[in-house]
């Protein structure tokens, strides 16, 4: 085997790990009623350093329960070896990284498929650390894996075969520009994850205190944390993200500089990353532009995230600038 | 600091006021009224909305600051659509009314936000820490302890933990300790927003002080240049740039290399030599690897071949041209033209033959593989190097004063019978080879050498966007890293003493870090377990 096709084959063995890991998350999400509506609002309050789901009352004689095709304890069981999936998939990603690293002799950013790459494992680190500092509950992983599957799945579209850098690209730039770009990505994937879960949860409870029926795919939202918990968490990843989107739009910007001989060119790469950065600076006002303005913040959020996949996809297939290194 | 909260107007429907106001006082009352409205922070967020749309058309139209010639390329594709679009200013997107407008009222906005805010905040790191309101049990946290909380340890802990403290006393005999902690978080984020302001007059600066040229330089002496404009293929001068005071250097390439692996070129690699002043030297220029005389930068930003050819008319004289052909795609086929407008020159008659102009039309395809029907190869190497000719002669209107590209055959002189065409099918040329006409005259291909492209650049600007840039990143931590949070212990004349907290921003664990501080100023202080106040109403939020 090649060291192309061990990276390969360890990629394929990422998404379905994680993909096992989604249905074991979503066994536990769906049957362990622990922490369901049952369970006091209190647990479900962020105090201190944010756990925002303690689930502590031991309600697993929960009526439901009987009718569940497996029981809560089961449930959980599978929420553990969900997280234990996650934790080999996401060695197994980096691991095919690594493989391409050694075999083409370069940093691992050369491409799109690279790239996007990258941002999986950066999207999953992230979760993996708010995971196991015990700030956001287990069975939310459904969603993260959900999420970074789902770039995985992106990047097959624009696989390209693992081959040597055109010459703008030989730079250390690239790894301090690149990586920061990818780290910065990965995390608002996740921020944008939590700003979803929010305005979900956050439509749940309208329409429960309005007395509406709950139907799929709102009944999801049962078995979110609370609203506002979600918001702030949101928020502090955005806020954790934006000063390394800053610093990777910089570093673009120094290289540049080298490699072009113009630090800004306007070049629709740079234009997106522009608007990205206004957007996400726009969502740190909108969190303390008063009541209605916070209301919309979440939105924002995600228009952000809208424009960055919108930078990473529609601007290096479609258009036509300097950054058309995507080798597709 | 909320700039979002109306203040009282100093006329309006509950504050009757003189009846009569002079229309001076109107207009100074509606112009603040603006100025607030302007200021606000929702105006900033929509304006920064409104910036983020407004770029977009950038990224769709072609710019002509970033190529002029794929707006020309838009205008001959779009015949009609372009001149309308053109009114709108959708080829110069960023230098455009609208879009100076958006972020010309941001950074009004910002600058208003700003002053006010930098008087406020140098006013606070002057000033003691705050009083304590009356009812203390009304902020997010708040602990009433029995007794046992000594005021020397608590400014000693407070001093050892740097909060900036205050002790006062009251009249009734009421001791209060007020701190305060995480003014670097205003300090970092006006100082963040400022350094947005530095870096806009750094691009100012750049853009009317700049200058660039661009230059495809071939091998050898006799295609070195001077720092002149007239040897540059394309330049741009900003505004306040005098032509004449350009740095005077001369440039020439002595060799170039590129390297390729799998069909991709992964190195460049240019040997110059320099001479400036009183200096000379040698440099070796890659990409990413600029060379500089102070000031101004030479980049290495792109490569190319140039064919070399010798056309022997028909009375057997001989010219060489060394034309330097453009990249059509990645693998380097290349398109160019040969013009020889003085050949047939006529010993009997001293003139140039009527109609006998010769030009060709080529395309060089560094690796050509004739084992198939396609003439664009695949690879950018120099492996099998062929030139694609059609041959011209007759008029082909140069003379006529109107500027025009050196890389094609005029196609109006074409079109307009002035040019024959003498090959129907293109006759393709390998390096030694030497393609016919039925005048006796011959086109000998000897050569392929190489080119750099070269862009020199000078912009004062750019070391004010950098020094901006670095103020932003690191004013930016503290501005979102830094809590700002206030702390007060009150020691009530009933003997009962009281601590509470505030958070001046969202963050979390305000009641710990509290809690923290009380027990140490208070040894017999237990922080209660669980509580919620700190996560059902986000303190700080209207900060
Ligand atoms: C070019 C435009 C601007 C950009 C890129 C920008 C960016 C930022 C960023 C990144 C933050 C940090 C967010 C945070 O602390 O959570 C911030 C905070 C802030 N900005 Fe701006 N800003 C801009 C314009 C303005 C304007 C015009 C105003 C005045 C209305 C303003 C007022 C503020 C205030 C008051 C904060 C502090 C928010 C807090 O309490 O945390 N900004 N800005």
């Amino acid at each position: 085997m090649t060291g192309a096709e061990a990276a390969n084959a360890l990629f394929v063995a990422t998404i379905l790990t994680y993909a096992a890991a989604m249905f074991a998350y979503a066994l536990e999400y769906a049957f362990d009623k622990r922490a369901s509506k049952a369970v006091g609002e209190k647990e479900l309050v962020a105090a201190g350093n944010a756990v925002i789901d303690r689930g502590t009352s031991a309600d697993s004689a929960d009526s439901g329960a009987e009718s569940a095709p497996i029981t809560p304890s089961a449930a959980r069981g599978a929420g553990r070896i969900g997280l234990v999936l996650t934790f080999l998939g996401t060695a197994a990603l980096a691991a095919s990284i690594i493989t391409r690293v050694v075999y083409t002799g370069r940093w691992p950013w050369g491409n799109m498929f690279e790239y996007t790459v990258g941002v999986a494992l950066a999207g999953m680190v992230t979760w993996l650390v708010l995971v196991s500092r015990g700030t956001v509950p287990r069975r939310l992983g459904l969603f993260a894996t959900f999420a970074v599957t789902m770039v995985l799945g992106t990047s097959v579209r624009v696989y390209t075969e693992a081959g040597p850098l055109v010459p703008a690209l030989d730079s250390y730039w690239i790894i301090i520009h690149v990586t920061a770009a990818i780290a910065a990505s990965g995390i608002l994937l996740i921020g944008c994850v939590f700003a979803i879960l929010h305005l979900i949860k956050r439509r749940y409870d309208r329409q429960v205190s309005d007395g509406k029926p709950i139907r799929f795919p709102l009944n999801i939202a049962e078995r979110l944390p609370d609203a506002t918990a979600l918001e702030r968490l949101t928020f502090k990843i955005h806020v954790f993200a934006f000063p390394l989107l800053t610093f990777g739009i910089f570093a673009g910007s120094v290289w540049a500089h080298f490699a072009w001989g113009r630090y800004w060119n306007w070049d629709p790469k740079e234009v997106w990353a522009f608007i990205a950065w206004v957007v996400y600076a726009a969502y740190l006002h909108a969190r303390v532009s008063g009541k209605s303005m916070k209301a919309n913040a979440p939105w924002i959020a995600i228009l952000g995230y809208a424009v960055m996949i919108f930078n990473l996809t529609a601007v290096n297939l479609v258009f036509d600038g300097l950054h058309s290194y995507s080798g597709v | 600091m909320s700039t979002t909260e109306a203040k009282p107007r100093p006329t309006g429907p509950n504050n009757p006021g003189p009846r009569k106001s002079r229309p001076l006082k109107r207009l100074k009352s509606f112009g603040r009224r603006w100025w607030h409205q302007l200021t606000s922070m929702r105006t900033a967020l929509l304006l920064l909305l409104a910036l983020a749309l407004a770029a977009i058309p950038g990224s769709t139209f072609p710019q002509r600051s970033v190529s002029p010639t794929d707006v020309d390329g838009y205008y001959t594709e779009h015949p009609d659509l372009a001149p309308f679009l053109d009114k709108l200013w959708a080829f110069d997107v960023y230098t455009s009314p609208w879009f100076s407008a958006i972020y010309l009222l941001l950074m009004v906005s910002l600058v208003g936000c700003i002053i006010p805010r930098l008087r406020v905040h140098l006013k606070a790191l002057r000033a003691a820490p705050p009083q304590a309101p009356k009812r203390m049990e009304i902020l997010p946290y708040h602990r009433s302890l029995a007794a046992g909380a000594n005021q020397g340890r608590a400014r000693a802990v407070l001093k050892q933990r740097r909060w900036r403290h205050v002790v006062r006393e009251d009249d009734d005999g009421t001791v209060t300790v007020a701190a305060e902690k995480g003014y670097l978080r205003e300090s970092g984020n006006l100082l963040f927003h400022t350094s947005i302001i530095f870096i806009l007059v750094g691009v100012a600066v750049g853009s009317l002080f700049s200058w660039y040229g661009n230059r495809i330089l071939s091998e050898g002496a006799a295609s070195g240049f001077c720092n002149n404009l007239q040897q540059y293929d394309d330049y741009g001068l900003g505004a306040y740039v005098d032509e004449t005071d350009l740095p005077r250097f001369c440039l020439q390439l002595d060799s170039f290399k590129a390297e390729f692996t799998d069909g991709g070129p992964t190195a460049y690699d240019a040997q110059v030599s320099y001479e400036n002043e009183d200096e000379t030297g040698s440099y070796n220029l890659r990409v990413n690897h600029p060379l500089s005389f102070d000031g101004t930068d030479v980049f290495l930003i792109g490569h190319g071949y140039t064919a070399v050819v010798t056309y022997t008319d028909r009375y057997g004289n001989t010219q060489t041209a060394r034309q330097p052909f453009l990249a059509m795609d990645a693998a380097l086929n290349s398109e160019g033209a040969f013009k020889f407008p003085d050949a047939n020159y006529n010993p009997d008659t001293g003139e140039v033959d009527q109609d006998a102009e010769t030009g060709f039309d080529a395309i060089l395809v560094p690796t050509y593989d004739d084992s198939t029907q396609m003439l664009i190869g695949s690879e950018p190497e120099l492996n099998n190097p062929v030139l694609a000719l059609t041959a011209y002669q007759g008029n082909l209107g140069l003379a006529d004063g109107q500027p025009e590209s050196v890389y094609s055959i005029n196609e109006d002189q074409i079109a307009s019978g002035n040019l024959d065409q003498l090959n129907d099918e293109v006759e393709v040329i390998g390096v030694g080879d030497t393609m016919e006409l039925e005048d006796g005259s011959s086109l000998s291909f000897d050569a392929v050498e190489q080119y750099a492209v070269l862009q020199v650049r000078h912009d004062p600007g750019g070391p004010i966007v950098l020094a901006g840039a670095v103020i932003l990143l690191t004013a930016l931590l503290p501005t979102l890293a830094v809590r700002r949070r206030r702390y007060w212990i009150r020691w009530n004349p009933d003997g009962t003493v009281e601590t509470a907290g505030l958070g001046r921003n969202d963050f979390d664990g305000l009641d710990e870090e509290c809690d923290e501080l009380t027990a140490l100023i208070a040894p017999d202080f237990e922080p209660p377990g669980q509580t919620e106040s700190d996560a059902d109403e986000p303190i700080g939020s209207k900060s």
